[in-house]
């Protein structure tokens, strides 16, 4: 089975939701959609206050290449565009609307139509001007990876439907509920980056997604199916394209240096609905878990969406909760409040009872354990001791810029040191001297 | 047997010893002496407040590039008068300035409970910092552990309280400081702001009861009209203000307090002092 060097495998706890089917959830009162969701450029506001939008409407527009459009995701009126709090922790510049209740369509919203008679350009104009970025997390606007520069060669696409975080559910989900519409988006990225091979990479946990997709894929003959290990993160692109393919991917190098493009499932039926359906990325599937829900569920939540309104729909809090974050537990980001929207990065909410929280850091016993697991290869406990000594000179030698972030290496810890939060600290400090 | 090793050994020994003799006369570099003697005097900290690496390279480049002889606030009038009769030149501190906090928000609301590295740094990089006004000192303590000259009380989780007499104005902890709160000012002020946001008024007053709203009070009832609004904030100039209180007690949030220099002088001092000021400025005019 494939895997990759180094990993974790926390108890994954898919089962508060791994059954359960994508709801839909109700047309909230009011919307604040943030102005940038995605990595890049905040986009532009179009509207202004009082005028009137509907849904699916384009409200602001994307302000250079690496920039997206935002649309409206419900109908009503445009009450104000002033910071609000978000899930990355600052406030941003939001554009706040509140519902009218009838949820009004533009003209051709949902129409179908065929794609083929297009000019790859043209589906790219479709693609950025439907707003869709990565669904994965980080939000990178879906355009530019698939506008891949001349000299690249690129023969493999991979669909990633890893899904490594603990407690999610929505890709798997996905996988089960639109398994056509995750090959459709596939075909669509195949034919835009020229590449003849197209890969969806599962991991062995979820069997149900894999014979779905076998059945789906039968008379496809250039798309298969990579069954991958059940380690934590295999889900991240480096690790699953060397996990796949074998191939390394360089430090500081993009996987199409390699000849890949990964793409996450959510991204697939997105790009699918935007050029097939005409439906801008105005919803997407979250899971809503934890111990500290009612009634945990997978729901398909309009963008701009408040963390309350999702969780009052799934029953509410079940207690005072300890700890809420947008996300998974690995990755996620911890909120302090639940006026926070849902925004096109958001895979998950997690509110967590009586979490174990570790205040206390010990001292560093030189196990060696997070070297042993990082999958990147990186020695977080020199980074740390770096950090906290504020040396910030030495740190440049150990590739900060490398990390993903995954927290493999504070999850097996002893010490528990907050290792993430030291790379975090470093790699601002790099740029910011870098400038 | 025990002669011979004490010939050899001596022997060697004076060998080298007239070896290293010749060596010191011939390759000697000629050092000034006031240089040695100025960093006699200099008070041994390296605490760079200067601008130059250390006392010894403060010391060289005086002698050598002429450097402002005034520049040593750590050693204070005393040092730097010394410097000035082994140099030879007029010599005087540059005004004396201590380092305060600007930050007065002894109850200040938590926006979330940090859970992480506890020190300001890595607290100030998690979501603008856990105290829900973004100028607000963090409590950590990254200034005492920078402070070379223990001037910094302080207790964790509160707001650390700087001792003038023993801070030299060297700019470690100003430095270190994370939300930038700390600054410097004159020593001989009698009142300060203690507050440093910028946000607007009522955005203040909703979070902080400290905290300084930008009302003009203070403005418009300053004698010396020594303070002005600047982003939100009350800035006073000390080479106006004459430390007449009024600005203190007129303040509705008690933002602008006295320092200790305040109340140590007599009330009949003041009025005295404030005399000669009129009459210097009568005379001038």
């Amino acid at each position: 089975m494939f895997s990759f060097k180094g990993g974790v495998h926390p108890p994954e706890k898919k089962g508060l939701t791994a059954q359960k089917r994508i709801e839909h959830a109700p047309i909230p009162a009011k919307v604040i959609i943030p102005l940038s969701q995605h990595t890049g450029k905040p986009a532009k506001p179009v509207v202004h206050p009082d005028e009137e939008v509907k849904t699916g409407q384009k409200i602001a527009e994307s302000d250079g290449f690496i920039s997206l459009p935002v649309h409206s995701s419900i109908s009503g009126k445009v009450v104000d565009i002033c910071p609000h709090p978000n899930t990355i922790g600052k406030d941003m510049l939001s554009i706040i609307i509140e519902s009218d209740g009838k949820d009004e369509p533009v003209e051709d919203l949902n129409s179908n139509r065929e794609y083929f008679c297009f000019s790859d350009d043209e589906i790219r104009d479709i693609i950025r001007d439907a707003g869709v970025a990565g669904l994965g997390g980080a939000a990178f606007p879906t355009h530019v990876k698939l506008t891949p520069p001349e000299y690249s060669e690129i023969d493999t696409v991979i669909i990633n439907g890893c899904e490594c975080e603990p407690y999610l559910t929505c890709d798997h989900r996905l996988m089960l509920e639109y398994s056509h519409g995750i090959i459709e988006g596939l075909k669509i990225i195949m034919r835009l980056v020229h590449a003849d091979r197209g890969i969806i990479a599962v991991e062995n946990n979820k069997m149900d997604a894999i014979e779905t997709l076998t059945r789906e894929i039968k008379r496809k003959p250039n798309v298969e199916l990579a069954v991958v290990k059940a380690r934590y993160p295999q889900g991240a692109e480096k690790q699953l394209i060397n996990a796949v393919l074998g191939r390394v991917v360089p430090a500081g190098k993009l996987p199409l240096d390699a000849g890949v493009i990964v793409s996450n499932v959510g991204t697939a039926v997105a790009i699918k609905d935007a050029v097939i359906k005409n439906r801008p990325l105005i919803d997407r599937v979250v899971t809503v878990t934890g111990t500290g829900i009612k009634d945990p569920k997978n729901l398909l939540v309009r963008i701009g969406t408040k963390f309350r309104d999702v969780i009052d729909f799934c029953g509410g809090l079940s207690g005072e909760p300890g700890k809420i974050i947008a996300g998974g537990p690995m990755m996620g980001i911890a909120q302090y409040t639940l006026d926070v929207p849902v925004v096109k990065g958001t895979s998950g909410i997690l509110v967590l009872n009586d979490p174990e929280v570790f205040t206390e850091e010990y001292n560093c016993i030189r196990c060696g354990r997070c070297v042993d697991i990082c999958p990147t290869c990186l020695f977080p406990y020199a980074i740390y001791r770096n950090v906290r000594h504020k040396k910030w000179d030495a740190i440049k030698k150990y590739n900060v810029f490398d990390c993903m972030e995954c927290g493999a290496c504070a999850y097996v810890c002893p010490a528990r040191l907050n290792l993430v939060q030291s790379v975090k600290i470093a790699k601002n400090h790099t740029s910011r001297e870098n400038k | 047997m025990i002669l011979n090793t004490v010939i050899l050994l001596g022997g060697i020994g004076l060998v080298f010893g007239f070896i290293l003799a010749v060596a010191a006369k011939k390759f000697a570099v000629p050092v000034d002496p006031r240089q040695e003697h100025l960093l006699r005097i200099l008070p041994g900290a390296n605490c760079g407040a200067c601008g130059f690496p250390g006392c010894s390279g403060y010391a060289e480049a005086m002698i050598k590039e002429g450097a402002d002889p005034g520049l040593c606030t750590a050693g204070g009038t005393e040092t730097v008068e010394k410097i000035g009769e082994i140099l030879g030149r007029e010599a005087s501190l540059r005004e004396r300035r201590v380092a305060r906090v600007l930050c007065g928000g002894r109850d200040c609301e938590q926006k979330f409970n940090y859970v992480g590295i506890n020190e300001c740094y890595a607290a100030s990089s998690v979501a603008g910092g856990f105290k829900s006004c973004r100028y607000a000192c963090l409590g950590l303590g990254d200034c005492v552990k920078a402070c070379n000259f223990d001037a910094i009380r302080w207790e964790p989780g509160k707001i650390p309280e700087i001792i003038p007499q023993k801070c030299t104005a060297c700019g470690k902890c100003i430095e270190a400081c994370p939300v930038n709160v700390i600054k410097l000012i004159p020593e001989k002020a009698e009142v300060y702001v203690k507050c440093g946001s910028h946000d607007k008024g009522p955005s203040v007053k909703k979070i902080c009861k400290a905290g300084c709203f930008a009302c003009r009070i203070c403005v418009k009832f300053c004698p010396e009209k020594a303070i002005t609004i600047e982003e939100n904030l009350a800035v006073i100039d000390y080479s106006r203000c004459n430390g007449c209180g009024i600005c203190v007690k007129k303040c509705p949030s008690k933002t602008i307090i006295y320092t200790e220099k305040h109340s140590s002088k007599e009330p009949e001092e003041r009025s005295k002092k404030k005399k000669n000021a009129e009459s210097q400025a009568t005379n001038h005019s």
